[in-house]
């Protein structure tokens, strides 16, 4: 019976003709021009009172933005922050290693670590650093002082705040990784070495990377804070100039310049990174 | 004929969980063992303990005449170190229930990874070997494929592929066709098939009756952490003498 009544039903013969068919009008979204035309006048008094204030001084910017002094700075700050960087994350893994590990003596001192080097600010900590000598005046028969300079304090404080967050980062990482993973390369007879190598790290590298570049661009501005020990980074070196000067803004707006420059550069090869460790995600058959 | 696998009294407890409650099993060279039963019953803790992913707490399990796991040394059982116990586990070839293909790695890449880095053979020749395998399962065409483009029947076959290239004493299968869409089931099946008829050792946990009955030279029944019979499939499945099996066939049939 019910297929007789699903014989009934009339097949339409052809689909309508097109011409024939509604058109469809969209809404029109008055809110959202209104909005749009807002924010972009406001926008356009901002930059427009950025350009026209003459106490910006862009001519004095232009000359400053490439002089020697700067360039010096900048350099600092750049290897600064890749040094940092690299033994910030070396140690970082090693402590999401000892997180992780079967050994509670180790995930007990990564917490600890990790706890203790999060809690301190890092300005405190470079000024601790600083002052070390007053703790231990010598070190092994040799002053502190003429041990430690300043862009060596520089690099311990930076490195070991930085090693605090990276070891949250690279632990989150490791446990996105699906635990069948792990047991699949155990059940193929894969060693320790090559487990984490080959199968654990690549993977885990997808979540790393987006908080890694962020904690990259964090530092590379971060590292201006060790101005404040005299160690003659990119902000510092404008600093020099304008006490000699007193072209405050001017120089202050090449530091932020130079820091929006490579900031960018950074967002670029993030992307690339990205790409890189995203192989075998897409979906395309 | 030679016993390939031999467990003996083996218990296992998570926590206060006894999961395995005194396991007996052998199982004979060139036999194909598949092992049902209702879920929570042990099937796949004890399919995990015999390539030793999981310890024991009691008992013992040879393969192939190797004590897995440990060194006997007078009355005691010596843990063995990692790197014996990954030497062991390059004869034993497990499939899992989710595949676990290594998604940033190429097919090719997966199923020759171990040879490479655990048997140390020459690149060139565990490819050759790989595409073989490959070919064997019907693959030969995605070997430059990522797991993620493949369909989960092709991921499992994949799977067995990589597991096969260890040239394996002994399969096991935990589950195999669980996660996959019906449709696909048969697919794989067909090459656990094509493997049992070739005389390959295996042990299958399975929720597939139909299968149990066709390819099983052995049925084993288990439920709460026991065995609770085994026989020829005849036997098991055809005519049950435990009311336990025969409450469990008649859900699952």
């Amino acid at each position: 019976m019910s297929s007789d009544t699903l014989a009934q039903v009339p097949t339409p013969a052809k689909t309508p003709d097109l011409a024939d068919a509604p058109r469809i009008v969209p809404r029109r979204r008055l809110g959202q021009w209104t909005a749009a035309v807002a924010v972009l006048v406001l926008l356009g008094f901002a930059v427009n009172s950025v350009l026209r204030n003459k106490a910006f001084q862009w001519d004095v910017v232009a000359d400053y933005f490439t002089s020697d002094a700067i360039l010096r700075g900048l350099w600092l700050t750049l290897w600064l922050t890749a040094v940092v960087m690299a033994l910030g994350f070396a140690l970082g893994t090693l402590l999401a290693a000892f997180r992780l590990s079967a050994n509670p003596v180790l995930r007990a001192v990564a917490w600890g670590y990790v706890w203790l080097f999060r809690s301190i600010p890092i300005l405190v900590q470079l000024l601790l650093w600083f002052n070390i000598g007053a703790l231990y005046p010598q070190v092994f028969g040799v002053k502190t002082v003429d041990l430690l300079s300043p862009v060596a304090v520089a690099i311990v404080g930076l490195t070991l705040h930085e090693a605090a967050y990276a070891a949250e980062v690279v632990r989150g990482g490791i446990l996105s990784v699906d635990r069948g993973q792990i047991e699949a390369a155990q059940a193929l007879g894969l060693s320790p070495g090559r487990r984490w190598w080959r199968i654990v790290l690549p993977q885990a590298m997808r979540s790393i990377v987006p908080p890694a570049a962020n904690m990259l661009i964090g530092t590379l501005k971060g590292t201006s804070i060790v101005s404040i020990i005299a160690v003659n980074d990119l902000l510092f070196s404008a600093q020099l100039v304008y006490h000699r000067t007193y072209q405050v803004i001017p120089l202050l707006m090449v530091a932020t310049l130079w820091y929006a420059v490579v900031t960018s550069l950074l967002g670029v090869g993030q992307y690339y990174v990205e790409k890189r460790y995203a192989r075998g995600t897409e979906r395309t058959r | 004929m030679s016993v390939m696998v031999d467990i003996r009294s083996v218990y296992k407890s998570f926590g206060s969980l006894d999961v395995l409650k005194g396991i007996d099993l052998q199982v004979r060279t060139g036999e194909v063992t598949v092992v049902l039963g209702p879920s929570g019953s042990g099937k796949s803790t004890l399919l995990r303990t015999i390539n030793h992913l999981e310890k024991v707490d009691r008992g013992e399990i040879s393969v192939d005449g190797a004590l897995m796991g440990y060194r006997r040394s007078g009355n005691k059982l010596h843990e063995l170190s990692e790197r014996e116990v990954l030497r062991q586990r390059t004869r034993i070839g497990f499939v899992f229930q989710n595949f676990n293909l290594f998604p940033h790695l190429t097919v090719l890449e997966n199923v020759t990874e171990a040879p490479v880095s655990a048997l140390k053979r020459p690149r060139k020749a565990a490819e050759e070997t790989a595409l073989r395998l490959l070919e064997r399962v019907g693959l030969a065409d995605k070997a430059g494929a990522y797991p993620r483009q493949l369909s989960g029947g092709q991921q499992q076959r994949v799977a067995i592929a990589r597991a096969l290239a260890l040239e394996p004493r002994l399969l096991l299968f935990d589950e195999p066709t669980s996660a996959l869409d019906p449709e696909l089931v048969g697919e794989v099946l067909d090459v656990i098939r094509d493997l049992a008829a070739q005389g390959t050792t295996m042990i299958v946990v399975t929720h597939e009756i139909a299968f149990a009955r066709e390819v099983a030279d052995t049925v084993v029944f288990m439920a709460d952490g026991r065995i609770v019979e085994q026989g020829t499939p005849e036997q098991v499945l055809g005519a049950p003498r435990e009311e336990r099996t025969r409450t469990f066939l008649a859900k699952v049939l």
